[in-house]
């Protein structure tokens, strides 16, 4: 709270200090409101196109409240300013996008303003969107102009004084909103540029992936450096990347396109919604993503490499009998884990071997604690993983003592600090992230509707 | 050796810390109604109740359930005295070969200790990790319905059968 004072002080002293300034900065003009337009009217292959980079995009997920109707919003977005709400983008006449002009709905996507001239919180993401071309946001716009109309008015944002003030948000678009469409790199192939196109527009991976600065702006001098996302740890996707093994962009591919890879695991927490959807748009994207974040990721050098390779051939080593002398963490292991995560099954049916975690190598065990507590729920038809939560018969306690022994047996970095302060407040936390576990594909992304417009 | 309370019975057995309460349950205190599925996790019969919540008996080692109340099928009724959950199973005939049954009735009384009336919703939702390979599903669903109007009602009210949380 202190520190979104300081933020709103310092805002506010931004604002005071140039009224007409801010004036001649801050002012949009309302775009005119157009009668809806029929779904018919929009050609179908342009929808199918728009329904595509809607999963690239992963719009459903931030507009469809968890049992609420697709792109009706309503989803609070927690931020350390206080709760904003996604809106409703289907084509309700009034309490959505229906009377938006292309122009108005590309101007949001650009510079985020609404079709009334406001602006619009920059948790939509428009810092990435505005790298979007014209042709796909008119392919975004034909998709969501064709979705059923959902009556839903927008609830109202939770924000303090002087947050609350939307012309505050054209002081930090001077600041963060580097506006123009993505310019490719003639230095780099074409698969590249196209991967680079849609990780820092459409797919806006910084958006969870990058660590956020006190003005909640993305910190490009530490892109992809990893970042904090509904109770999650979004993981450095960079050369400070934890994982065991170093990423490449064929096992990149895999876990993106799968969701899961038997050197890296499974995708879950936010991560699964967005594997989801790029299970069902075209091949050739999800690989230029791939190999623009293999790039990213950089070669490894050879130490990382080496250790990479003996954390494998562990792996696939016949187990060492968990010793008795780490009790209780040991027998817990033993009895609640071991069962899957040494069957030497691949994921996702069996889990992985924990020497390959990225969530025991990660700097901190939120994530592990997250996953041990409320387990892996099968995905509704999808071939998923399924891990069973502990929730219900494991103490705080207990559940530190097993982390410090995955910690210790499977890892070769020095132990966690706050173990105990991490499980408490993943506890706390639990009944509200198990909302973003397992819930229904986003229309976007559903496999009986891909071929629908 | 350990200490173990089940049913509201102390019992002293001996087997290692790490040893699944399945085991000792059916092996050592001839508890049968708990079956043995999956072991994994993955399928729900082995579901019994600890500290009046539902959790899978297979992957629940010993050494967590220092001075915590277990409780199984057994605790809840007998043949001549069914509990709720059970007189409403076998009136709605929710069993085909009944291999998961104890446990779906473990976990459908852990949801309606918690909350008596669920909506279908949220029984769908709290029965999803037990598996049924017979498909009595929607009879499954009408049980604990009768189950949740039966334990309604003052005489049979949860608070009568099994550990209360």
């Amino acid at each position: 709270m202190t520190k979104s004072g300081i933020i709103g002080g310092l805002l506010a002293a931004l604002c005071v200090g140039g009224a007409a300034g801010v004036f001649a900065v801050a002012w949009r003009p309302a775009i005119a409101a157009i009668n809806p337009p029929k779904p018919q009217s929009f050609d179908t292959s342009l929808v199918k196109r728009g329904r595509e980079l809607a999963a690239i995009g992963n719009c459903g997920d931030c507009h469809t409240a968890r049992g609420g109707k697709s792109f009706a919003g309503g989803v609070p977005v927690p931020t350390p300013f206080g709760t904003i709400f996604s809106t409703n983008v289907t084509p309700d006449p009034e309490t959505g996008i229906g009377r938006w002009s292309e122009a108005a709905f590309r101007r949001a996507m650009r510079s985020g303003v609404d079709r009334d001239g406001q602006h619009l919180y920059p948790t939509f993401p428009y810092d990435h969107f505005t790298n979007v071309s014209d042709e796909d946001d008119a392919a975004l716009y034909a998709f969501l102009m064709t979705r059923e109309p959902v009556r839903a008015p927008v609830r109202q944002n939770q924000l303090a004084f002087p947050l609350d003030h939307r012309v505050l948000v054209a002081g930090w678009k001077l600041l963060f909103l580097h506006r123009g469409t993505y310019r490719p790199d003639s230095t780099k192939s074409a698969e590249w540029n196209r991967g680079a196109y849609l990780v820092e527009g459409l797919a806006h991976c910084g958006a969870c992936h990058t660590p956020r600065n006190a003005l909640g702006a993305e910190r490009t001098s530490a892109s992809f450096a990893g970042g904090d996302v509904d109770n999650w740890r979004a993981y450095p996707i960079n050369a400070q990347s934890p994982s065991p093994v170093p990423w490449d962009k064929e096992a990149l591919f895999a876990y993106l396109r799968d969701g899961s890879h038997p050197d890296h695991g499974t995708a879950r927490g936010p991560m699964a919604q967005v594997v989801g959807n790029l299970s069902e748009v075209a091949a050739s994207d999800v690989q230029a993503i791939a190999f623009y974040m293999a790039d990213m990721f950089g070669a490894p050098t050879p130490d990382r490499k080496r250790q990479g390779e003996a954390a494998l051939a562990q792996a696939k080593s016949a187990p060492a009998p968990a010793s008795r002398a780490n009790a209780p963490g040991g027998s817990i292991y033993a009895a609640a884990c071991a069962t899957c995560h040494e069957s030497g099954r691949p994921p996702p049916y069996g889990g992985i071997n924990l020497g390959l975690s990225t969530a025991i190598a990660g700097p901190d065990p939120r994530n592990l604690a997250n996953i041990v507590l409320s387990g892996v729920r099968p995905v509704e038809g999808e071939r998923s993983p399924i891990m069973p939560g502990f929730a219900a018969s494991m103490s705080d306690a207990q559940l530190a003592a097993l982390l410090n022994f995955l910690r210790s047996r499977f890892s070769n970095q020095p132990p966690w600090a706050g173990v105990e302060r991490t499980v408490e407040e993943a506890r706390r936390a639990d009944t509200t992230f198990l909302q973003t576990f397992a819930g229904p594909r986003n229309a976007a992304a559903e496999a009986s509707q891909r071929d629908k417009p | 050796m350990m200490i173990l309370t089940v049913n509201g019975l102390t019992h002293q057995v001996d087997a290692e810390a790490d040893t699944p309460l399945l085991y000792v349950l059916r092996d050592d205190l001839k508890l049968n109604a708990a079956k043995f599925g999956c072991g994994l996790g993955q399928c729900g019969s082995c579901t019994v109740m600890v500290d009046g919540k539902a959790v899978q008996s297979c992957v629940t080692p010993l050494v967590l359930l220092e001075g915590k109340q277990v409780t199984t099928l057994e605790g809840l009724g007998t043949i001549s005295e069914p509990a709720p959950i059970q007189r409403a199973f076998m009136e709605e005939q929710a069993a085909q070969c009944g291999y998961c049954i104890a446990g779906m009735m473990m976990r459908a009384q852990a949801l309606l200790q918690s909350n008596s009336k669920p909506t279908d919703e949220e029984i769908r939702a709290e029965l999803q990790p037990n598996l049924c390979r017979c498909g009595t599903h929607m009879r499954i669903l009408r049980a604990v319905r009768r189950a949740a109007r039966l334990m309604d009602t003052a005489d049979a009210s949860p608070a009568n059968h099994g550990s209360t949380p």
